[in-house]
């Protein structure tokens, strides 16, 4: 099947007074109809921004300066303004990573649904009015019908994400840019809402690129991975290779990092050191400084992705041409 | 002599007016409306240990936050710090100073017009922490070192950062002025695995030696069992369970901390069944009579329905203090760990 989205050497960068930083660097995925592909990866990796392009909504300066992005065949990189808006709420929804940025403080979280339910899908206010309780319902919201008329600030930092996932969802759009939609929720009301959104890629056919750091969330939910670092995709492939078998260094070190849940441990495990500043990054492969399997080629030649058994990997151990070959155990997992 | 806890709260209490504007209200025949998003919560927190508080989102977990370090005024009951009233605890710079929180919400708690540099900066200035700028420009440096930014990030403005940069910018911030309490709003919901492994790491080693003391609040119930030493469940503004974090893992005895544990996602991938808790989550203008659980949970009857159950020692582990008729009459079923009791969350109706 045709993919939905498709996203090709996609490169944006940030003008600022101390030069031009990139922020995203030759990232290309697609995500077919009814697909949910998982987005993980370092803090600052560029995940956000990845979202923010696809929906045309990265903040300036930030441009996109390369690449191109395409749905249903068709590019959307480089739409006008108006257009664009057209697109973002029929076509793509967005649930941002912050819900203060979504939500109008001064109007009712109520006549904020209606108003996006009326201007999408051109219905009358009254039925608008019933659609919106029914999605803040589907979102896990008590006594939708009693706080439909409650501002933002009244609810908790959880139940303002479910408005926001609420606001995304009422336009019925074919792919759904989702950024940490289920970070501030706790575990029952994260089940439905996930149960919800496979629900809408299953039976709805929608797309779905799913940004979170909850490697228990993209276990159940996505069908494939990509992680990031540093603005380039570390490793793609599907999400039990990924989670399971990881062969990307970086990959099996985030692997390594998330708690256990059925003991405690004195230190938990983590990656030492950090992310390159984007004004920094090291010349080769990004993740060379703080990589234990560095070697000769890896500081000066930048990793593409390459076949790496299962999943994807920009890292050098898997070129047959490479002096250093992943070892034996980090090849299966 | 037990040493007094670094934190009590004593039947801590807080409602908000929910109400609509008076001309609505008053076109629909309706009265005000009240909110009780705290209601009789009591524990302590000794010095130099970790207590975190779990539950459904919105029930009340970010509200005692709030009360615990001022930013609200309890409706009823009171908070001591170090064994004096937190009002006059916060009349004093210093033991303001000792008293720090990381919110939850980390885009609306820093200053967008600021640099970062001064927005970590400030608790220092304010308190009087070093003397000459130098000195101030290093220590910022070094915070923001610890969290896993670089001191160059410190000319920049929050807009520049993500979400999860942002949120350890005001870890950065919390860490400034030596706090011997800190508060932790959901501290690392937005931080990748590893950078919040190094968060973890971090604030296990301040207490280990500096004894800091936390309140933490987290929706990620993995990590909770890595930082806590008890854990309180608060269900619907009361605390439903109190216990020693091994014990709520391994014996969980509230009906409502069974099937909380039961929805936990499946990172295994091993198919288990996750089961969110059934029914409807209730609404906190209008709590359910008697346990506020009772219409969701496969043990109530007659009397949960009509009375308030008192939090206990639980029968069988006494470390544990439940709220739970069923508990204390022992007609619970034998408590099992966290993910092997797939029959407690079983009333579900809500999906
Ligand atoms: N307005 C801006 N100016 C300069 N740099 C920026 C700006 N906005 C973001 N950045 C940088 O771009 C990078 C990518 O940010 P992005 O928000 O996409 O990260 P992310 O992967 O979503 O991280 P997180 O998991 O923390 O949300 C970061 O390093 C950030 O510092
Ligand atoms: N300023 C306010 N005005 C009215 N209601 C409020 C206010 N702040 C909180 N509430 C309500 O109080 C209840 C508890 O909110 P609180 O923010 O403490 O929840 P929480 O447990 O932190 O949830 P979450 O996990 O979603 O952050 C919620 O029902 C919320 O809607
Ligand atoms: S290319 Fe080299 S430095 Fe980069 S991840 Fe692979 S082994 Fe490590
Ligand atoms: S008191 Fe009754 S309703 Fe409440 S949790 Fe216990 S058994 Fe269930
Ligand atoms: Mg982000
Ligand atoms: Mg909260």
């Amino acid at each position: 099947m045709a993919p939905l989205l498709e996203v090709r050497d996609l490169r944006v960068e940030f003008p600022t007074r101390r030069g031009t930083l990139t922020a995203l660097d030759g990232v290309s995925f697609d995500i077919a109809p009814g697909e949910v592909l998982g987005m993980v990866g370092e803090s600052g990796a560029g995940k956000s921004m990845t979202g923010a392009a696809i929906i045309g909504l990265l903040e300036p300066p930030g441009r996109i300066a390369g690449g191109e992005i395409r749905l249903n065949g068709k590019r959307i990189d480089n739409l006008p303004y108006e257009q664009m808006r057209r697109i973002r709420g029929r076509e793509i929804g967005a649930i941002f990573q912050d819900p203060l940025t979504t939500l109008n403080p001064l109007y009712t979280v109520g006549r904020q649904l209606v108003e996006t339910i009326q201007s999408n899908l051109g219905l009358d206010a009254a039925e608008a009015r019933r659609r919106a309780v029914h999605w803040l319902e589907q979102v896990g919201i008590p006594a939708a019908a009693q706080r439909v008329d409650s501002y933002p600030h009244e609810f908790s930092g959880g139940m303002r994400q479910r408005v926001v996932i609420a606001l995304a969802l009422c336009a019925e759009p074919k792919l759904i840019v989702a950024d940490e939609p289920t970070t501030a929720l706790d575990v029952s009301i994260q089940a439905q809402v996930i149960t919800l959104l496979k629900g809408l890629a299953r039976d709805k056919g929608t797309s779905m690129m799913l940004v979170t750091h909850d490697m228990g969330v993209i276990a159940e939910t996505a069908d494939r991975v990509a992680v990031m670092y540093a603005g380039r995709i570390a490793e793609i492939g599907p999400v039990r290779e990924v989670v399971k078998h990881p062969k990307h260094p970086y990959t099996r070190g985030l692997m390594a990092s998330i708690p256990p849940l059925d003991r405690r441990v004195e230190k938990l495990a983590q990656i030492d050191g950090s992310m390159p500043r984007l004004s920094a990054i090291p010349p080769g492969c990004a993740f060379n400084p703080r990589c234990p399997e560095v070697f000769g080629r890896c500081r000066v030649e930048r990793p593409v992705l390459l076949e790496a058994g299962g999943t994807r990997a920009a890292c050098w151990l898997y070129d047959p041409a490479s002096e250093k070959r992943a070892p034996e155990a980090m090849r299966h997992g | 002599m037990a040493e007094t806890p670094v934190l009590e709260v004593e039947d801590l209490a807080k409602t908000f007016d929910v109400s609509r504007p008076w001309l609505q209200r008053v076109l629909a025949g309706e009265g005000r409306r009240t909110l009780r998003a705290v209601d009789g919560v009591s524990f302590d927190i000794p010095k130099g240990t970790t207590l975190s508080l779990v539950g459904e989102s919105g029930c009340g977990k970010s509200t005692v936050a709030r009360l615990v370090v001022g930013l609200y005024r309890p409706s009823r009951g009171r908070v001591l710090f170090e064994g004096v009233e937190l009002e006059r605890a916060r009349a004093v710079a210093e033991q303001r100073r000792r008293m720090q929180m990381i919110f939850q919400d980390p885009y609306a708690s820093l200053n967008p017009r600021w640099r970062v540099k001064d927005i970590v900066a400030e608790p220092i200035r304010a308190f009087g922490l070093v003397k000459g700028a130098a000195e101030q420009q290093e220590m910022v440096g070094r915070l923001l070192t610890q969290v896993g930014l670089s001191p160059a990030d410190g000319e920049k403005f929050p807009h520049e950062f993500s979400g999860g940069q942002r949120q350890r910018i005001s870890i950065a911030r919390a860490l400034s002025s030596n706090p011997d309490f800190l508060v932790c709003d959901e501290p690392t919901s937005a931080l990748d695995v590893s950078v919040q492994a190094q968060i973890l790491n971090l604030m296990k080693d301040l207490q280990q030696r500096l004894g800091l003391t936390y309140l933490f609040i987290s929706h990620n119930l993995s990590v909770v069992r890595q930082v806590s030493d008890r854990i309180g469940v608060m269900y619907l503004g009361r605390l439903v369970e109190l216990s020693p974090a091994e014990t709520l893992f391994t014996a969980p005895r509230h009906p409502y901390t069974r099937a909380l544990m039961e929805a936990i996602p499946d990172l295994d991938m091993t198919g288990r069944q996750r089961i969110p808790v059934g029914g409807e989550v209730p609404s906190p203008i209008d709590p359910p009579s008697g346990c506020p659980f009772h219409p969701r949970c496969p043990l109530a009857n007659d009397r949960c329905k009509a009375e308030r159950p008192a939090l206990l020692p639980a029968r069988g582990t006494p470390e544990s203090l439940t709220a739970c008729h069923a508990v204390e009459e022992g007609r619970d079923p034998p408590p099992r760990p966290a993910g092997m009791d797939q029959r407690m969350g079983t009333t579900a109706t809500a999906l």
